[in-house]
Formats: structure tokens, sequence, C-alpha cells
């Protein structure tokens, strides 16, 4: 699960990492009120940021022609016409793809004086099962890029789950990142409470990017997170539910959520031919296939290893809600699953959904052959995949059939 | 022979009395594997039956292992506490541990990699199909079937078969059963980024069993396993290793059902894979219809 920047930096200063003072809020009258604080706190420059479960939000624009989904202001005024131009409008970004994301709130926060930016994370190593955290000096910048084209201005400390990161991990990307003086001690803490975020919280990843070197009061510089990215496990939201407030429907495709009342993991593409598969392994297999005989998939769906009648007429039902779909593949391995169950379960989908799309079934294990029975007696045409290969071709072959000039 | 596995391995259950668990120890006992004692705590001296066996239920994995002998656990315990079953398991000193469990948190697993770096129990999973060792019997019962893998859909014979995703393991296993081709044994390591086993592990397995004359290896996109293993066989491997890797349309930062099926920062994306296998002078499977038939070729 994903969370937005605002709720990142509340759950990082939860755990002492400094960030920049702010709130979100849903209206240009909160905006403004919020940044009139900001101000009368001593701040001469106020950040308005649209918050989205996407990147690149700086250089995006609005479908309203309004440039930028991030903003500095000198008045709380400016704030205002700021917030009125993005609440409630849509914001593409490179990451957004062409339908963008309706921004419903934004963060307001002190904009500090940068005097130099890094880059930190904290991750998974998944070759050596540990958690590292890696810094940096490229900060503000695309960090595949970086990765990519400079890998020696990327500087790792791989940390043992049983002791947590060390102090003296700490001061060496600190001082990597060239921080002298009392800046070790200050990074050092920065990345022991960054770990701490990501630890506590059971996250994937933290990104902090940027990290800040601030001019602080008294010329006395500091350290602070500017902008968030964090993302959580799955798996151990139950025992966060302070997490699982934070989760943003508005963010997620409708079509996957829906699936996930069914237990069915879906998750949508934009080929042509829908698919339903049991297992994770051969439902990606099952895109792959086809795609290597010309075609390209309109999802990707795991309907489980144990799947009911309710659950597969649910996977119909979710699949031809996508307009591009333009036939169907249901590859099935029953191999604890019996066949039969699924073939009653399709054919009662196929009537229920009224289907006028072509269908190529594939059924294999358990009782394969009175299922295959099952699906002929029924009347519906039905094409019958023999092997993946074969239900393949087949249903490339029916939606080119189908749709030749979409080929 | 064959590997972790045999008709001789005793087996425990930890979680013997859920539903899935009860379903599933059930169809190793019908497959002919020696399950010899079930775990649930609370419920020691009770009785699981089935087909006629009576299988003693214990409280504790390390009472259980000295009352019974057995040496092999099958973990069917809910995500919350599988963990903890994992790391029973190895305190009882078992030999090998298969965890069922799909959903377990991360850091869960990181401590129990960590817990486990010196103890002598092999961990296969989590979130796996299991192993299974077919046997000589009619749809090749006999053997040893720990997880939930249909057992009918193997048979006895020299070609090992390692993967992370269930059905797509099956799917290769019955494509060489249809085609004659027996397995030594079939391993589904897991589709979880931290687990127990990696590939690279089960082929070294696999090149010192003599039972094993060739190999399947199925990898995914996500992580760089597949490609360690690879370069393991680039230099050591001594017999025909045929693969191939599922997610190659699969979007960049999207999980494709299994946690660690996910490309992430450019890395572990399928291209990678394939390359890595080609390197290697593994068989590539063009399509997952031709897994068996492109190892077969290579051992002609």
């Amino acid at each position: 699960m994903n969370i937005h920047e605002f709720q990142a930096k509340q759950l990082l200063a939860q755990y002492g990492v400094p960030v920049p003072a702010g709130d979100v809020c849903f209206t240009p009258e909160d905006a403004k009120k919020i940044a009139e604080k900001i101000f009368a706190a001593g701040e001469t420059l106020v950040a308005i940021k649209s918050q989205i479960h996407a990147g690149g939000r700086g250089k995006g624009t609005f479908k309203s022609g309004f440039q930028g989904g991030v903003k500095l202001c000198r008045t709380a005024e400016d704030v205002f016409e700021k917030a009125t131009a993005m609440l409630g409008q849509v914001l593409v970004t490179k990451q957004t793809g062409p339908d963008g994301r309706l921004v419903s709130k934004v963060l307001i926060a002190a904009a500090p004086t940068i005097k130099k930016e890094f880059y930190c994370a904290v991750l998974l190593d998944r070759a050596l099962a540990r958690p590292i955290l890696m810094v940096s000096t490229e900060g503000g910048m695309d960090i595949e890029q970086v990765a990519a084209e400079q890998p020696k201005k990327i500087i790792k400390v791989s940390i043992d789950p049983a002791v947590g990161l060390m102090p003296y991990q700490g001061r060496k990307l600190a001082v990597a990142l060239g921080l002298k003086g009392d800046l070790i001690a200050a990074g050092a803490k920065f990345f022991a409470a960054l770990y701490k975020t990501w630890w506590e919280s059971d996250a994937s990843l933290v990104e902090i990017n940027p990290l800040c070197l601030i001019a602080g009061q008294a010329g006395k510089d500091t350290l602070m997170a500017i902008d968030a990215k964090m993302s959580l496990d799955d798996n151990a939201l139950y025992r966060h539910p302070n997490i699982l407030a934070m989760r943003d429907l508005a963010e997620e495709a409708p079509l996957e959520t829906e699936a996930a009342k069914f237990n069915l993991n879906y998750i949508k593409l934009d080929g042509s031919i829908a698919c339903l598969v049991n297992g994770a392994g051969l439902a990606m297999a099952t895109m792959d296939i086809i795609q290597h005989f010309g075609g390209r998939p309109a999802n990707f769906l795991d309907v489980g290893g144990g799947a009911s009648k309710d659950q597969v007429t649910a996977a119909f039902r979710i699949i031809l809600t996508d307009p591009n779909v333009k036939g169907v593949l249901v590859n099935i391995f029953g191999g604890i699953m019996q066949c039969d169950i699924i073939a009653a379960g399709i054919v009662a989908a196929v009537q229920e959904t009224h289907l006028n799309l072509p269908l190529v079934v594939r059924l294999e294990g358990n009782n394969a052959q009175l299922g295959k029975q099952i699906l002929r007696d029924s009347g519906l045409p039905i094409i019958n995949g023999e092997s993946m290969a074969d239900a393949a071709q087949k249903a490339v072959q029916a939606v080119g059939a189908a749709n030749p000039a979409n080929n | 022979m064959a590997i972790l596995v045999n008709s001789d391995t005793k087996l425990l259950v930890q979680g013997i009395t859920g539903s899935f668990g009860a379903r599933h120890t059930q169809l190793s006992i019908e497959y002919g594997t020696q399950v010899v004692a079930g775990v649930t705590p609370g419920k020691g001296g009770q009785c699981f039956e089935h087909a006629g066996k009576k299988v003693p239920i214990f409280d504790t994995v390390a009472e259980a292992a000295r009352q019974t002998g057995a040496t092999a656990s099958a973990i069917f315990v809910p995500p919350p506490f599988a963990a903890d079953a994992i790391l029973e398991a190895a305190d009882a000193g078992l030999e090998l541990a298969v965890c069922i469990t799909e959903g377990i948190p991360m850091l869960d697993m990181l401590k129990v990699k960590t817990a486990l770096r010196d103890s002598k129990t092999r961990l296969i999973g989590p979130n796996c199909p299991g192993v299974v060792t077919p046997g000589e019997g009619p749809d090749s019962t006999g053997g040893c079937r720990i997880g939930i893998a249909p057992g009918y859909i193997h048979k006895k014979g020299h070609i090992g078969v390692v993967s992370r995703s269930g059905t797509l393991t099956y799917e290769a296993v019955w494509q060489l059963t249809c085609r004659g081709a027996g397995q030594s044994t079939c391993v589904g390591i897991g589709g979880d980024p931290v687990n127990g086993t990696s590939h690279l592990d089960i082929i070294k397995m696999f090149n010192k069993d003599p039972e094993t004359h060739g190999i399947i290896m199925i990898g995914e996109i996500g992580g760089s396993a597949e490609e360690e293993a690879a370069d393991w066989i680039r230099k050591y491997c001594k017999k025909p290793v045929a693969g191939f890797i599922a997610g190659a349309t699969a979007p960049p930062g999207r999980r494709m059902g299994h946690a660690g099926a996910i490309v992430s920062g450019g890395k572990g994306t399928a291209a990678a894979k394939i390359a890595a296998f080609q390197r290697a002078g593994i068989g590539v499977a063009p399509t997952p219809s031709d897994m068996a038939d492109t190892l077969l070729k290579m051992m002609l």
C-alpha cells in the first residue's frame, strides 16, 4: 500500500525525522489559514503541494492548463490562489498516465532555504535478505538515472536486522554525503530515525528525495526531509490500524478494489484479450504466451487456488467492465480444484454476464474431460483450447477475426 | 535418492486441525506420505484420523518430534503466527520445514532468516506449493508429498523441477508426465521476496543427486535469484537445464500476485533473466507450453 506525502511525513515526524512545519487541507480557505500560521512563525516562503500517489508533481500540468502541481508562495493570498487553481483539478504527470489524478487535497508546508540536496532511502536487499540504507549526493534527481549513469554516487550500508542500524553506519553515510562537524552526528541521528520509521511501520520503502541541508537559525545548519515517499508491506497492515486508516481508495483503481473483495487479484493492462487464470505464476505466463502469439493481454487476473462459482462470476464481471476487451481466455490448471466445478462456474458466469465475445477455455488437471463435456453440453459458443499454446493462439485468432482493424 | 525428502521421510504437520491443513494432510496420507504427527497448541492428546490412519496431535513440535521421530514439517498456520511456527520447527531440530502459508509480513521473514543463519533446519517457502518426491505406485503414490501440489500429476523419474510459482510448477510437471518423463523431486520455493531456500540452493542439490538427470528451473520477474542461479550453472552445473521466466509482459512497479514478482528500479526484468539463462547455456522455453519439450530436446 502506498500513502501520501503528508501521511509519510506524519509517520516520519513521529519517529523523530525532522520535516517542515505544515498541514494538509481540502479547501483554499484552510490552505490560507495554514499558510498564515507558517508565515506568522517567521517563515518567508510556503510550499503548496498536490497530494496524489504519483511522482513528477512539480513538472506536471493540470488539465485546466495550470502548470505545476507544486508551487512556492510568498503570501497567504498567493497560497489561496494557487490552492484554488489546484483543488478539484486533474493533474497529469509522467507517472500518472494521460488520465491524470484528481487533486482533492494539498499539503501546505514551510519551504526553508535549501543549501544542499541529497537522496536517501531504506529498502530490502533481496539478495542478502537484509535491509539497506542508501544515500546519494545527487538529491532531487531521478535515483534510477543516477544508479544507471553514476553508480559510484550511491552509497549503501547493509543492516543486520538483529541489531538494527548502528550509529557508526549512520556516521559513515553522513561523511559520504560530505557533512562535517556537528552535522555528522545530526546525520547519524536522522538516518537512525529513518530506519526506525521503516522498521516500526513494516514499510517496504521509505524514500526521502530530497533530504536537505537547511540554513537554520543563528547560522546553524540542519537536515530536513523536504519530500517523502512510503510504501507499506500489505501483509503487515493487520498490525498497523493507524496506517491502514491512511489508505486512500481514490488513488486505487476501482476495479482492483472491487476484485479484492472477492479475493481476486486483478491488474488492468491495455490489451484486448482478458485472462482468467488460477495462480499468479500461471497468470503471468498466460499474459506472456498471448503476447508471444501476437495478441495483447487486457489484464492480470489470479482467481486463486480454490476458485468458487461466485468468484468466477465476479471475475467475468470485472474483466468485462474493461471496454478494450475483445475476447476472453480462461486458463485453469485444476490441481486440487475440480475442473468440472470450474466449468459449471464458467457456464453460469457466461449466462449471467451475457457474454457475447469470443471465449477460449483451456482446462487441465482434475476431471478435465468432465469439465470439457460440461462446456460442450452447455450449447454456448465456447472454444476449447487443448494446451496453453493452442488456447492462446485461438484467442489471438478469435480476437483478430472479430476485430480485424484492431489487431 | 531424490532430494530433500523420500518415501522414508517422517512428516509432522503444524496447523493440522485448520481446514486447509487438514484437507492437505488427508491428501498427503492418500499419497502415501508418512504423516506421523500433528501439532496444534492446546489440542495435544487428540488424534487426526483419515483413511484408517490415526495421527497423534501434540502441543509442541519438540514433543511431536521426540515421540515420533519426525524430521520434516509442513506448516499451515495463519500468517501472524507463521514465523513463530517456523522457528519452533527449527528449535525442535527438524531437518526440513516447508512453510505453505501465504501473506507473512516481510519483516517477520527477515527475522526468521536471521535466526536461521546458524540453524541446521532448511526452510522451503513461505508462500509455496511445497515439495513432492514421486513414488512408484499408481498416480505416483508411495512417494512423499509435503504441501498442496496435486499428487497424481507426478511420475517417478529423473527430472528435477524448481519454481517460485505453484500452478506453473504443476504445468511443467504435467507436461513432463504427459511425455513420459518422470521427476526426481519437484520443489516450489515460493513467491515471497524473502524465502528460506533459493533456486540456486535447489539447483546445487539436483546437481549432486545421481537420480536427477535434467532440471527445469522456472523463474519470475523480480529480484536477482534466477541470475545468481544461472551464473552458478554456467560455471559448475553438469546437467542440462531448461527454464522459463514468467512476467515478460508485466508492467514495472506492479506486484503481480506474488509479493516478490515486481520489477522495481529497472531491476528484475524478464529480459535480464532470460539473457542470464542464455549466457549460462540454459534452454529457454519460448512459451510456457514448451517447458518440458525444451528440456527433453536437450537430453536427447
